[in-house]
């Protein structure tokens, strides 16, 4: 079976068609075929995945029920808690650490069938956009090894595009799932905030992390989106309402819609990313959307508010890897000098730039000055998309301003680097909804991706205009 | 805790120091909240089990866990901040950053500017009123022990070893005003305070537990003049080592004021056995907790329906009950009596003796006597005790057998009390019999009669030992000497 989709595995597997193990081994064959070249995976756990396989297959023949993703490879992004199973986030300061509890996500996907063959590499603790942070060494982009696959999620987006799982979870705080998921030619989506339980996750920026799918077409990634989105009592921010059919929205078509074009976007952009995003227009209007002109004016002071928010909120988090309790512990003479020699080899240096940007931006007498503005900057964003929101049902901007780039440009200037993010940025400040679908090439021939985006809880709106932006993208191709 | 720049409440002058020293204290009590499970997770909130039993990953802090609030811990708070007469308002978490190896996610969830309980008062039995800043609720640390070396501090110890049993405890942390002046204002705060959330369940409050934490912020100050600066005093053990810690810091402030010297704002430590205290950290070295809002949290709005709620199941609090005593027996709200039957929470067991016919007096000082072993709830039905105190109000008993028949009720948790003093061989003496005794004494010893109608009390003390002598102790030396005063025209 050539295929990896997700909803195609899963009848397949659930009518007894073709094995669950046929269909792991497959992806495990691919695995072992490319991994050495492309590094999607801090850990493949084969054996288990072979496991969860038989177990599938067994149910199917003893007429058990089975569930929706019944049989389909799922990669994690290690920085997601797997009971028993190392989770690293890609950091030093982790390694060895088996977390005792499964994240919330990673139970709802076992339950659904889903067959978890490994933990995705990321950049260190989720923290950039090229996945050249990782502690154990870059992620190379399927489609071009020269280049990233970008980040910090591209450990996911490359398992996808390199077809060694069907689908993935990724997460995002700034773009961390759409951006790779445009570099590497594949589907992101990063669900309204709260939608998605955060339990199990390990922490970047709180306020801002969501967990989302990875998958090579539009409806995959409303099936896993369903199946991992709903409300979840460990997670006090978690959405406490029903989840709406999502696979449903995505062939229900774009007309009527209202689609915004951003007048005043933050410059930047490729032009073979904005011709693309002039195509992707037409299309949606071609298929009876009609475009409406809209406004974002603080759209341009969001990456500073991000690098403010997540930071602080970073430094936060990051301060309970002391070696401790559990991961790397360096000895020293005494408890303090192991908390500063531990942090001091177990993180790596974009980890602690950030740590300390966000020390210093909660620091006494500085707090109103950089926390308390970024704080104010994020609700003139959240206002300005709920006032164009009122006009428009989505919005439409790039996903990325630069396809996939070649490795080293940019990890030398973090400002460069921290571009990337400037159209993904905006919607974690606001707490919405945003996907990344593949639509055409750009330069040298590698993919761009297109970003919807939606209100809290317009994921059915988004996965219209999303489906309508695939079957576009094809036809053009 | 803010400090005002001029006291709008002056000690009076006999509660002022010598050399017309003032003090200034606050008080921020932490207390631990009777919940079943911790404040963020539902892992058992339990004083006294194995080390390390009560944990789970979010008690431990571990990766990717996530706080959820306890529901009972907001109610026990509430109940805190209304019998403190706060306002509940709507409010959110901080995160309190510090490292500490007690403390798993290297930050304490607390309330920062915007606590659940602000702006009340506590009034003490005494009369004065003490302003309440604000009841917010957190979460307690680890508990650490720090093995070898001479202090049991962590300097100097060869490891330290952690119990993460305590980690998320719910903590309420009641901030005073500065509006305390004596030491005795300051231990009977927080008498009050204990007595308040032992009634209301919140706590059970046990300074010996470290259910019950004290540390005093004490300043010194001529009146009229700015507070001085203060120190906090932490370690305070006990109600008693308060007020002692709180009189050796002013008095160390005075001395070093006297001398020239400046106050330097720190935190002390508070040694029982040395009655003094020890500098601990100055302001220079105090963290920076960098508080920001907890983005794993969401804010926490009250309803007006669930105050309401919470306060119609408050029960009586201590001032109240004292009250109610009072207006019962006619004793003084600060009476030792009122204030032990409220302590023990006999209050309304006194009320239902009266109710059973009872003499309020008698049952009063009966039930602070006997049933200090007893409960909420003596074991003597109410009506036996009422029973009692009217035999022997009514004269059928004296004092003493009273006392007897009293004690016996106790041990066999209640009884008809006639039949036990016929038991006893105690007769109802009515008073011609008694009157007869008299005639009998004065007949025998007419000299002391004589004097004792010239008004030597003490030959009429010996003419009532014959009394008693001759009715076998049963007669009421009340009675008795009510007789011979009236014979004698006094």
């Amino acid at each position: 079976m050539a295929t990896t989709s997700a909803h195609e595995i899963a009848a397949a597997v659930a009518a007894g068609k073709i094995s669950a193990r046929t269909i792991v081994d497959e992806h495990l064959a691919r695995i072992d075929a490319r991994e050495s070249d492309i590094h999607a995976f801090n850990l493949v756990t084969a054996d288990a995945a072979r496991a969860h396989a038989d177990q599938i297959d067994a149910d199917v023949k003893a007429g058990r029920p089975v569930g929706p993703l019944a049989g389909v490879p799922i990669a994690l992004k290690d920085n997601l808690c797997t009971h028993g199973v190392d989770t690293t986030c890609s950091s030093r300061i982790l390694q060895g650490w088996k977390p005792p509890y499964d994240a919330t996500v990673v139970s709802r996907l076992r339950a659904a069938g889903a067959v978890a063959v490994g933990k995705t590499n990321l950049d260190e603790f989720a923290m950039g956009s090229s996945t050249e942070n990782s502690a154990f060494g870059p992620t190379r982009n399927p489609l071009d090894l020269s280049r990233v696959p970008g980040g910090s999620s591209g450990g996911s987006a490359a398992a996808v595009a390199a077809g060694f799982s069907s689908v993935s979870l990724g997460s995002d705080t700034g773009g961390s799932i759409r951006q790779p998921a445009a570099m590497c030619g594949v589907v992101g989506v990063k669900p309204t905030y709260g939608m998605v339980s955060r339990y199990g996750l390990v922490a970047y920026a709180s306020s801002l992390d969501q967990i989302g799918p990875f998958a090579t077409n539009v409806a995959d990634a409303a099936l896993v989106t369903e199946i991992i989105a709903g409300h979840d009592p460990m997670d006090s921010t978690s959405i406490p309402q029903p989840v709406p059919s999502l696979v449903g929205a995505v062939t229900q078509g774009v007309a009527g819609m209202r689609i915004g074009r951003v007048t005043d976007l933050p410059r930047g952009a490729e032009p073979e990313v904005v011709a693309q995003l002039d195509a992707a227009f037409a299309a949606l209007a071609a298929a009876g959307a009609t475009i409406v002109d809209v406004t974002l004016p603080s759209l341009s002071y969001a990456l500073t508010a991000y690098y403010i928010i997540a930071p602080a909120e970073a430094s936060s988090n990051l301060a309970r890897f002391d070696g401790v309790r559990y991961g790397l512990r360096v000895p020293a003479v005494d408890t303090n000098a192991m908390y500063g020699a531990t942090r001091a080899q177990g993180f790596g240096d974009e980890v602690k730039r950030r740590i300390m940007l966000g020390t210093y931006a909660l620091s006494a007498g500085y707090y109103d000055a950089y926390y308390g503005k970024a704080l104010k900057v994020r609700r003139l964003i959240a206002n300005d998309f709920n006032s164009a929101y009122e006009n428009v049902d989505t919005i439409l901007m790039p996903t990325s301003p630069v396809v996939a780039f070649p490795f080293g440009d940019k990890i030398d200037d973090p400002m460069s680097m921290y571009l990337c993010d400037i159209y993904t940025i905006p919607t974690n400040l606001a707490g919405h909804a945003a996907m990344s679908v593949p639509f055409g090439t750009g330069a040298h021939g590698l993919p761009v991706g297109i970003q919807v985006l939606a209100p809290t809880l317009g994921e059915v709106a988004m996965f219209r205009v999303g489906g309508a932006l695939e079957i576009a993208a094809r036809s053009q191709s | 805790m803010s400090d005002s720049p001029l006291s709008s409440i002056v000690a009076t002058q006999d509660q002022l120091l010598p050399g017309g020293w003032e003090m200034i204290v606050g008080l921020e009590v932490h207390v631990e909240l009777a919940t079943r499970t911790k404040l963020f997770s539902g892992s058992p909130n339990r004083f006294g089990d194995e080390p390390n039993v009560n944990i789970d990953p979010v008690t431990l802090g571990l990766p990717g866990a996530l706080p959820v609030l306890n529901k009972q811990a907001v109610e026990l708070a509430m109940r805190i901040g209304l019998a403190l007469n706060c306002r509940i308002q709507r409010c959110i978490f901080h995160r309190k950053n510090y490292f500490y190896p007690d403390m798993p996610k290297a930050y304490q969830i607390s309330q920062y500017d915007l606590p659940l309980n602000a702006d009340g008062f506590l009034a003490l039995p005494s009369g004065t009123v003490v302003g309440v800043e604000r009841a917010h609720l957190e979460e307690d640390t680890g508990k650490s022990t720090h093995v070898g070396g001479a202090t049991g501090r962590i300097h100097g110890s060869d490891y330290s070893l952690i119990d993460f049993n305590r980690a998320g405890v719910p903590l309420v942390e009641i901030v005073s005003r500065p509006d305390i002046r004596t030491s005795e204002q300051a231990r009977e705060y927080v008498s009050e305070l204990r007595a308040i959330l032992e009634v209301i369940g919140a706590s059970d409050a046990k300074m010996e537990e470290g259910s019950m934490r004290v540390d005093a912020n004490v300043s010194v100050h001529k009146p009229g003049t700015p507070f001085g600066t203060r120190c906090e005093i932490k370690n305070v053990n006990s109600i008693r080592a308060l007020g002692r810690a709180i009189d050796y810091e002013a008095r160390r402030q005075i001395d070093i004021l006297d001398e020239g010297g400046t106050i330097v704002q720190q935190t002390r430590h508070w040694d029982d056995a040395e009655g003094r205290t020890h500098t601990l950290r100055s302001k220079e070295d105090a963290d920076d907790y960098r508080y920001f809002p907890e983005p794993d949290l969401v804010t926490v709005d009250p309803s007006q329906e669930w105050i309401e709620a919470v306060r119609a199941a408050l029960p009586a609090l201590p001032a109240a009950r004292r009250q109610m005593l009072s207006e019962l027996t006619g004793y003084d709200t600060q009476s030792e009596a009122v204030i032990v039957v409220v302590e023990r929470g006999q209050h309304e067991y006194v009320g239902e003796v009266v109710d059973a016919g009872g003499d309020a007096v008698r049952a009063l000082i009966y039930v602070q006597q006997a049933f200090a072993e007893e409960g909420a709830q003596p074991s003597v039905p109410a009506k036996d005790l009422a029973a009692l105190t009217v035999l022997e109000r009514d004269g059928k008993l004296s004092a003493t057998q009273a006392k007897t028949v009293l004690a016996d009720l106790v041990t066999n948790k209640g009884g008809d009390p006639v039949a036990m003093a016929a038991a006893k061989g105690f007769e109802a003496l009515d008073t011609s019999l008694v009157d007869g005794f008299v005639d009998e004494a004065i007949a025998a010893d007419p000299d002391a009669w004589a004097k004792y109608v010239a008004g030597d009390e003490k030959a009429g003390g010996s003419l009532i030992g014959r009394v008693m002598k001759a009715s076998k102790g049963k007669a009421d030396g009340k009675i008795v000497t009510a007789i011979m005063q009236q014979r004698r025209g006094s």
